[in-house]
């Protein structure tokens, strides 16, 4: 009687988020018809379809390290400030260097913004939200500091093609971001990776005395979030064949915890589902896109997410989860 | 087994004793750097400058030593003010009135977000978060645009202040600030509701437990931060005579990272108005040091700051970890008999 | 309030008034499970009154039961003859019941003044009057024979001290009852006495204490009566004279003297078997004594004592849970570093822990998952079991350990009590451990399950396994076990083998009075 209530909770069932997708797109569709419509100009598809994968790239790939770090119990409020960071990376680079060269210096930016992340969580334990806190204050100054202050531009068409070439006819950050979903999955799910980060995250202590590193899987979590708002930042740069470290990336941090909410991971650890972290994040943004295509004032979109944080917020309460769920037992407090 | 209390006295005000010394030094380095720096002039446009971040500190200050924290709060500034040029210039309140209309909204958010921490058990952070985007929203779909602040008392307000000489002038911003700190100080030290945070950000099911009604003082705490938020609006827009939905983006960073440099525990239970107070002016000190510098860029105020939250940051879990060491005690197999 | 209460006479006599706490009657259950069970208890004014028994004999539920912070399905509770109903530990203040509990529930970031005022402060225009308090907790701590800087904050003081001041807090709160809850589980010789002259100061102003705690020497020492709870019922309640140590010590354990002992001949294979591991002079600084213990394989080494006696401490040590700060590890050739569970795990330990829910079981993941948790952390992540492997020792041992409902897919914390532990059990199991130790196996489970893994214990060491197991259940103990190490006050006391091993000689090492306080320094 109760397992009902408990399959409502796991992520892996994923049908009211598919469904939520769903309904946004059919709103869209109804205030906008040509929503669906997809066209072939240049090798290359155009859409409003695929205009919300393309601009859902970004937060899709933070979410796809961000749900990792929340199922660990952790949170990584830095992701914003390491796109900026390794954005401007890539950018001065772009013209003076050849790509694998860029791209080795950003993603390792980005590797080590996580390794220093992971090291204050894992090691000298200071709570994940003040730890990456640090980060979040100290990158855009970083960022700022490679690019001297400026809107730094570039036009290798390498690294643009990144931004704004297709493969496929799919614009690359959408298989950029497809790729870094795929090769997550592998990682994660294809090792017991999977098993570790739900156990540590579900029962810190039972994970530890059944023999799990939780510190090193935690110092490898943060440095794939990292990772991926490396790559994030990236495309971010290629997109606009520039680097802006005041803007690039800023509050998307909360865009891809936010993604992570609504894809049902509890902000409490445990299960977790990647690819509903990037439903998630498509959510948000067909949203975004929806009430641009309506003709409401695109400042809509806050109100509107607010409202999304609190109601997906109050299904997970452990208040509410207790009464609607039955569930025989309570969720640990972080 | 135990430290002399002498000494835990001082290990309590040692985080505060740092940023007074950090301040100090901050203060010579730049006076030896630049001749005019230090002249009692600079010190109040400090004030001035920075009152809207000092009064949000030190709301900030009561929920972080209650064990919380307050994301809103730059959004509330930005959306006071976009209030207060609508209803001022638009909507023809007179400036008093507005300004208390929005301070009894700015209570109202932040009792709402107070309950819903409480009575649902959700993570502060989360919650404030929402209503970061909500009170942000809010003001963008009031206006997009710039509103200039026209009314008499504006202009009167600005013009008002008290002259202290070599053209020093303590303006009614930076009166206002002094005067939050001031009741800040009075009302966490020296009130049983100031206790009753410490209290909170030490033990929470303690102070349940000593019969201190939990959630009244949580709905409380987050009611205050939000109205100090409104408050800094207020001087906010005085400050800047307009409103402006994109305004203080980013001020509830600059507020958290006051209060941890100014000594106070991020995860809650000690700290000091004072502490968060002088953390702005540490804040502003870097920022007018890079304005006298005039070759320096302003990214080296983020890194500078980051640099001083880590430090702060690593000092207090250094001392933290060295308080409870030597308290460790045996965890004894004492499960209750309930299931 | 020097003036002593007319009422306080000399506990253990007869006393015509009403007694200070009447419990009549009281049950409570838990989703089927019965805590409570029809409990009958008084407190009569100025007496203490020790309150015993093993874990899960439903001490914290009367406790609770009786401060409103549970709710019981039946009974009545009378304070000096009036009939009382509290809702809340706070409405049991009110009414002048009191609570100290062992993790001392104060502000500890709070001045010593502001926690013993919190909340009813002195104030002057709002504003908390600090030297008058300051005043008034001198005053009042005084009276408990503590002068202390009251303006420091209360963590920088020991913990017997925050006792005292967390009674001292309930005291002036007008308590009558005051229920102390292992208090002393965390002081030193000197910081018990120091509580003690308290609670004899509090009791000769007719204050009733009722006293939890693990040690018996400490419930013969300050103690007047004793009632001893087992299983949810009272087990019984008489005067300290009345009750030798044996016979509380019987009472607790539930034991009749039955005179089954050791089934297995002395010295079995474990003179031959070389060791799996040897410890010598382990030990923790005020956590376990340093003890020897030498595991062979086919051999099981049972720990027996009281709740809190150090069996747990020892265990931990032995996988690494704590790290020990004294003596040598051995296993096979030479010495080891046993300083974590990995560690322990490498030389093929494994480890069931007491407290099921909060260290074993991830409750929210499935039984298979639970199951391989163990294996799959000792390969590592890069060799991840196939799911059809993992699918393979589920069904294995949900087949082989009986785990019902059989469905490998069910999250674990939805199973009874008694088959999570089979499913913990599995996890080791699944590792096939050289050492498997086990905490408590049998706690919290059904009788079924009970005898089921009782001969699982005894078939894995006639496989070779060798086993250290903590046990309440002396006569399930001494039915598989080739050793029993006796603890006492956090020290291994006794080592019986062979034909030694019997109930009567456990009960009687673990009830015998100590030569010395053996508490920790």
């Amino acid at each position: 009687m109760r397992v009902n209530g408990l399959a409502r909770r796991l992520p892996s069932i994923g049908t009211s988020q598919i469904v939520a997708l769903l309904v946004i797109l059919a709103a869209n569709w109804i205030v906008s018809p040509q929503f669906f419509d997809i066209r072939m100009q240049d090798g290359r598809l155009f859409g409003s379809l695929i205009d919300v994968l393309n601009r859902g790239a970004p937060v899709a790939l933070l979410s796809i390290g961000m749900v990792l770090v929340i199922a660990m119990r952790g949170i990584d409020l830095s992701v914003g400030a390491v796109m900026a960071i390794c954005g401007a990376i890539a950018a001065s680079l772009a013209d003076s260097h050849a790509l694998p060269v860029v791209l080795a210096a950003a993603l390792g930016a980005g590797l080590a913004c996580g390794l220093w992340n992971g090291f204050l969580v894992a090691v000298l334990g200071i709570q994940p939200i003040v730890a990456t806190l640090i980060l979040m204050v100290a990158g855009r100054g970083i960022a700022q500091l490679i690019t001297e202050g400026r809107i730094v531009t570039f036009t290798s068409p390498d690294l643009a093609f990144l931004g704004g070439g297709s493969v496929l006819g799919l614009p690359t950050p959408v298989v950029l971001t497809l790729g870094m979903l795929v090769l997550t999955l592998l990682i994660v799910r294809g090792t017991a990776l999977c098993l570790m980060i739900e156990a540590t995250g579900g029962n810190p202590r039972a994970a530890a005395l059944a023999g799990i590193g939780t510190k090193l899987i935690t110092v490898a979590v943060y440095m794939w979030s990292g990772l991926c708002a490396a790559l994030a930042g990236i495309v971010a740069s290629a997109d606009i064949l520039g680097a802006d470290a005041n803007n690039a990336g800023l509050w998307l941090e909360l865009d891809a915890i936010l993604a992570v909410v609504i894809g049902g991971t509890s902000l409490f650890g445990g299960r977790f589902s990647i690819i509903l972290a990037v439903v998630g994040a498509l959510i948000i943004q067909a949203m975004n896109t929806g009430i641009l295509l309506s003709g409401f004032p695109p400042e809509t979109n806050l109100v509107v997410k607010a409202v999304v944080v609190l109601t997906v917020l109050l299904a997970q309460s452990p208040r509410l989860g207790g009464y609607f769920a039955g569930l025989p037992f309570n969720r640990p407090k972080p | 087994m135990k430290r002399s209390p002498a000494a835990s006295l001082l290990a309590r005000l040692m985080p505060v004793l740092a940023t007074t010394a950090v301040f100090i030094a901050g203060f010579l380095i730049c006076s030896a750097a630049y001749p005019n720096f230090a002249s009692l002039r600079v010190v109040m446009n400090l004030l001035t400058d920075n009152a809207f971040l000092g009064i949000v500190a030190v709301g900030m200050t009561f929920v972080i030593i209650s064990g919380g924290i307050d994301l809103s709060v730059g959004s509330v500034i930005g959306f006071t003010t976009v209030f207060l040029a609508l209803a001022i210039e638009r909507w023809g309140f007179p400036p008093l009135l507005a300004f208390l209309v929005i301070l009894a909204v700015c209570a109202i958010f932040g009792a709402a977000m107070g309950a819903v921490i409480q009575y649902f058990e959700l993570p502060p952070f989360i919650v404030t978060l929402a209503g970061m985007f909500l009170a942000r929203g809010v003001s963008f779909l009031l206006s997009t645009e710039s509103i200039p602040i026209t009314a008499d008392l504006y202009s009167h307000l600005a013009d008002h202040a008290v002259r202290l000489g070599g053209g020093a002038r303590l303006t009614v911003p930076a009166m206002i600030m002094l005067a939050v700190v001031l009741g800040g100080m009075v009302l966490l030290h020296l009130t049983r509701f100031g206790a009753n945070v410490y209290a909170l950000g030490g033990s929470r099911t303690a102070t349940g437990l000593m019969g201190i009604n939990v959630p009244r003082t949580t709905v409380a705490i987050y009611t205050l931060s939000s109205v100090l938020a409104g408050l800094a609006g207020i001087v906010f827009s005085l400050y800047t005579s307009s409103g402006y939905s994109l305004s203080a983006v980013g001020v509830e960073l600059d507020a958290i990272a006051a209060v941890v440099i100014g000594g106070t525990l991020l995860s809650g239970g000690y700290g000091f108005v004072f502490g968060s107070f002088l953390g702005v002016l540490i804040q502003g000190l870097i920022q007018t040091y890079i304005s006298f510098d005039g070759s320096l860029s302003s990214w080296w105020a983020k890194i500078a700051t980051g640099l001083l939250l880590f430090a702060f940051i690593a000092f207090q879990q250094l001392t933290l970890h060295l308080a409870r060491r030597p308290r460790r005690r045996p965890r004894l197999a004492t499960a209750g008999a309930a299931p | 309030m020097q003036s002593p209460d007319p009422l306080a006479a000399p506990a253990a006599t007869a006393d015509p008034s009403p007694p200070l706490l009447d419990v009549a009657g009281f049950s409570k259950s838990f989703a089927g499970f019965v805590a409570l069970d029809g409990v009958n208890f008084t407190l009569r004014h100025g007496e203490i009154h020790a309150l015993l028994g093993e874990n899960g004999a439903g001490k914290s539920t009367l406790i609770k039961a009786m401060t409103g912070v549970v709710q019981r399905d039946g009974g009545t509770l009378h304070l000096e003859g009036e009939e009382i109903a509290p809702r809340s530990a706070a409405e049991a203040l009110k009414a002048g019941i009191a609570t100290v509990y062992q993790e001392v529930n104060l502000a500890p970031n709070l001045s010593v003044a502001q926690n013993l005022f919190l909340g009813r402060q002195p104030t002057r225009f709002g504003l908390v009057r600090e030297r008058e308090m300051r005043r008034r907790a001198e005053a009042l701590l005084y009276e408990f024979g503590l002068a202390i800087d009251v303006g420091a904050p209360l963590e920088s003081y020991s913990v017997a001290i925050q006792h005292i001041v967390a009674i001292a807090r309930a005291v002036d709160q007008s308590a009558r009852v005051l229920i102390l809850d292992e208090p002393t589980a965390s002081l030193d010789a000197h910081e018990v006495e120091v509580l003690f002259a308290v609670m004899r100061q509090l009791t000769a102003r007719g204050i009733g204490i009722v006293f939890v705690t693990h040690f018996l020497d400490q419930v013969y020492a300050v103690c007047d009566r004793i009632t001893v709870l087992r299983n949810g019922r009272l087990a019984g309640t008489a005067p300290i004279a009345a009750l030798p140590r044996i016979e509380l010590v019987k009472l607790m354990l539930g034991r009749e003297l039955s005179r089954a002992t050791s089934a297995r001949p002395m010295a079995s294979a474990a003179s031959v078997e070389p060791p799996v591991a040897v410890f010598e002079g382990y030990g923790k600084a005020g956590y376990v004594a340093p003890f020897d213990l030498s595991l062979h394989a086919g051999h099981v080494v049972g720990l027996a004592g009281l709740l809190g006696s150090g069996r747990t401490e020892t265990v931990r040590l032995v996988f690494g849970a704590e790290k020990a700060d004294c003596g040598t590890a051995r296993a096979g050739e030479g010495a080891v570093a046993v300083g974590s569970p990995r560690e322990a795990m490498r030389l093929g330990f494994g480890y069931c822990p007491e407290e099921r829910k909060t260290e074993g079981i991830v409750a929210e993941l499935s039984v298979r998952e639970n199951i391989v948790l163990a294996l799959q952390a000792r390969r590592g992540p890069l060799r991840p079991l196939s799911r059809r492997e993992q699918d393979e020792i589920a069904a294995k041992f949900i087949r082989l350990l009986d785990i019902r409902p059989p469905d490998p897919s069910r999250p674990i914390g939805l199973l009874s009590g008694g088959n999570q532990q089979k499913a913990l059990l599995a996890r080791w199991l699944a590792t096939v451990p050289r050492l498997l130790i086990l905490d408590e196996p049998t706690r919290g489970i059904d009788v079924g399950a009970h005898a089921e893994i009782i001969k699982l214990i005894r078939d894995l060491c006639a496989e070779g396994m060798a086993m250290l197991v903590v046990s309440s259940e002396l006569e399930e103990l001494v039915t598989y076990a080739d050793e029993v190490v006796v603890l006492r006050d956090r020290a291994h006391v006794a080592r019986l083998r062979g034909e030694e091993i019997s109930v009567p000689s456990i009960l009687a090492a673990i009830a015998e009075a100590p030569a010395s306080a053996a508490l920790p320094a």
